[in-house]
């Protein structure tokens, strides 16, 4: 009597999500880039900080896969130990964006009237600040570190994020199926954590992703303009800023670091566009074919019984 | 009684929508509320419910089994709603979480009044898909609202409103929003299940033949007020009312369209 119940063919967020070339190229990217940041910091080829003035501007080889830089260190060693940096200043970026967004568009939607207004244009206001340039400002007042970029960037985005969570949440909150599982005995946090969250969250893994592409980009920036990551901290930013300076004599060697941070940026976006498509339900789940999956009905409402030809499809139901 | 309505006034600014409406609802009961859109017919059921939008404010006294509900704190009250009283919406095509499966959407009730592994869940959300009739109850489960047609999806809010055994249900408008031939089957199906478990029903409509296959008497509801109470079938034979009378030839002009 009891054996596993026939499983419609059910697809995983995941599953869908590598099943797209896009979503397949950006996870193995981000895959690798992590990766690497864990492998680096137990083991490079070679230290990414001895310098060895007699082994400068070496071209790739054996020993120095990438070459070496203009004080004889080696740029793949280098690379993979920022990655790390990469990797932290993305996650903790993300973090305080998620942590700032969420409880921000909270505050906007849910509360009292004047709280919420109240918030609505504190939102406004700090939206109009660009990210960059106040992690530029506080690196300047503060001295740079990677924990300004992190700060300045997840607040900036943050507040992005809960400009758009804001109206979405306010959306979905006047949905009948909200309404209806309030009938059904659930309350403000239930509601907020099976349906709202559910609901905003293709917009919200979209927002999340560009915040931490932004953040990877603030730091490459601002380690670039010498407001980042300090001297003892592989950066690519910074190596892109050491190499440029021979752009005209050693033209390759900045490919490493650009195409670095140019691939995670692209990954990050293209990602985050995967997972807002996997997580919907209307995309994700194909039409099995067989036992009564109908085309979508016709939005108007009400019965035409005068008019067979625009009555809705008819059910597989007894 | 399992539901007791006494001098319920629903204001909304200075507007009077539902003026000192009293009913009593006994186990079993079934009752009709009838009356033209805009008649207060909604804002009581929400007002059962506790769910009055913003502005409105319910005066009166509501009892669900003997327990007083107006005035009660949100706190209080969720835990009656879905567990003493189930509640059908009028449009099966919004009703329903678009991101989440049919079983969750079933079984939810169940999970917001206790403690229940996701596993007894989907049993019991296959076991109630089976008794509304949906095709396929194992497989059913796992598939999203957009896969199902607007009969099938009423059939899901039906089960849901029903899984945690209420003793009264209320349905506003429940079948507007179908074609005719599937409306009779959900009628049906309300008739059935009422009848098995004994519970009490609180139907409301705009349409008396809707009327006269699910319920046995009826308020009919005129600007918020209570115009005309009987048994269904003396209301449709010799309605007394203007309102009422209205209601009844919309009823015939209907009937002899679709014949």
């Amino acid at each position: 009597m009891r054996r596993p119940a026939p499983r419609l063919r059910r697809v995983s967020v995941v599953g869908v999500l590598l099943r797209t070339p896009r979503g397949a190229a950006a996870a193995t990217w981000l895959a690798l880039l992590l990766v690497a940041a864990a492998v680096s910091r137990a083991w490079t080829p070679l230290d990414p900080f001895t310098t060895d003035p007699y082994s400068a501007w070496l071209p790739p080889s054996a020993a120095h896969l990438l070459g070496t830089d203009s004080v004889g260190r080696d740029i793949a060693s280098y690379l993979l130990a920022a990655s790390a940096t990469t990797v932290v200043v993305a996650v903790c970026a993300g973090l305080v964006a998620v942590v700032v967004g969420l409880g921000l568009a909270a505050l906007g939607s849910l509360t009292a009237r004047w709280v919420r207004d109240g918030v609505a244009v504190l939102i406004d206001v700090l939206v109009a600040f660009p990210t960059i340039l106040v992690a530029m400002a506080l690196a300047a007042a503060f001295g740079g570190s990677l924990t300004v970029v992190v700060v300045a960037t997840g607040v900036g985005y943050g507040v992005t994020i809960a400009r758009v969570s804001r109206s979405e949440i306010r959306r979905v909150v006047r949905e009948d199926y909200v309404t209806a599982a309030r009938a059904s005995g659930a309350g403000t946090a239930a509601v907020l954590r099976r349906h709202v969250l559910p609901n905003i969250a293709p917009v919200f893994v979209v927002q999340l992703s560009l915040a931490m592409a932004t953040s990877i980009l603030a730091e490459a920036g601002l380690s670039f303009l010498g407001y980042g990551a300090s001297a003892e901290t592989a950066s690519w930013g910074r190596l892109l800023s050491d190499l440029q300076k021979f752009l005209g004599v050693h033209p390759w060697t900045v490919l490493g670091p650009g195409l670095a941070i140019t691939l995670t940026v692209l990954a990050l976006n293209l990602l985050g566009d995967a997972v807002r498509d996997a997580a919907d339900p209307r995309l994700r789940t194909r039409s099995p074919g067989r036992g009564g999956t109908l085309p979508p009905e016709p939005r108007a409402p009400g019965p035409s019984p005068a008019d067979p030809a625009r009555s809705p499809a008819p059910e597989v139901t007894s | 009684m399992t539901l007791e309505i006494d001098h319920l006034t629903v204001t909304v600014g200075d507007r009077r929508v539902v003026d000192d409406l009293s009913l009593r609802l006994g186990p079993g009961e079934r009752l009709g509320l009838i009356g033209e859109s805009g008649s207060g017919k909604s804002m009581t059921t929400l007002a059962v419910l506790g769910l009055l939008p913003p502005g409105a404010r319910a005066t009166g006294s509501i009892r669900l089994d003997g327990r007083e509900v107006t005035g009660l704190a949100e706190r209080d009250l969720a835990p009656l709603r879905g567990a003493v009283v189930g509640t059908v919406f009028q449009d099966p095509r919004t009703s329903l979480d678009p991101v989440m499966t049919i079983g969750r959407q079933i079984a939810e009730p169940l999970h917001l009044h206790g403690r229940l592994s996701r596993r007894e869940g989907r049993a019991r959300a296959v076991a109630a898909a089976a008794e509304v009739g949906l095709p396929e109850p194992t497989t059913i489960v796992d598939r999203y609202p957009h896969q199902l047609s607007g009969g099938q999806r009423q059939r899901v809010v039906i089960a849901t409103a029903l899984i945690a055994r209420p003793s009264v249900l209320l349905a506003d408008e429940p079948t507007t929003a179908l074609d005719v031939t599937t409306q009779a089957e959900v009628l049906a199906l309300f008739r059935r299940l009422v009848d098995e478990r004994g519970t009490s029903l609180l139907f409301v409509t705009h349409d008396l033949a809707v009327l006269s296959r699910v319920a046995d008497d009826a308020l009919v509801l005129s600007h918020g007020r209570v115009v005309e109470r009987g048994p269904v079938t003396r209301l449709l034979r010799s309605p007394e009312h203007p309102v009422t009378r209205g209601l009844v030839e919309a009823t015939r002009a209907t009937t002899w369209r679709a014949s």
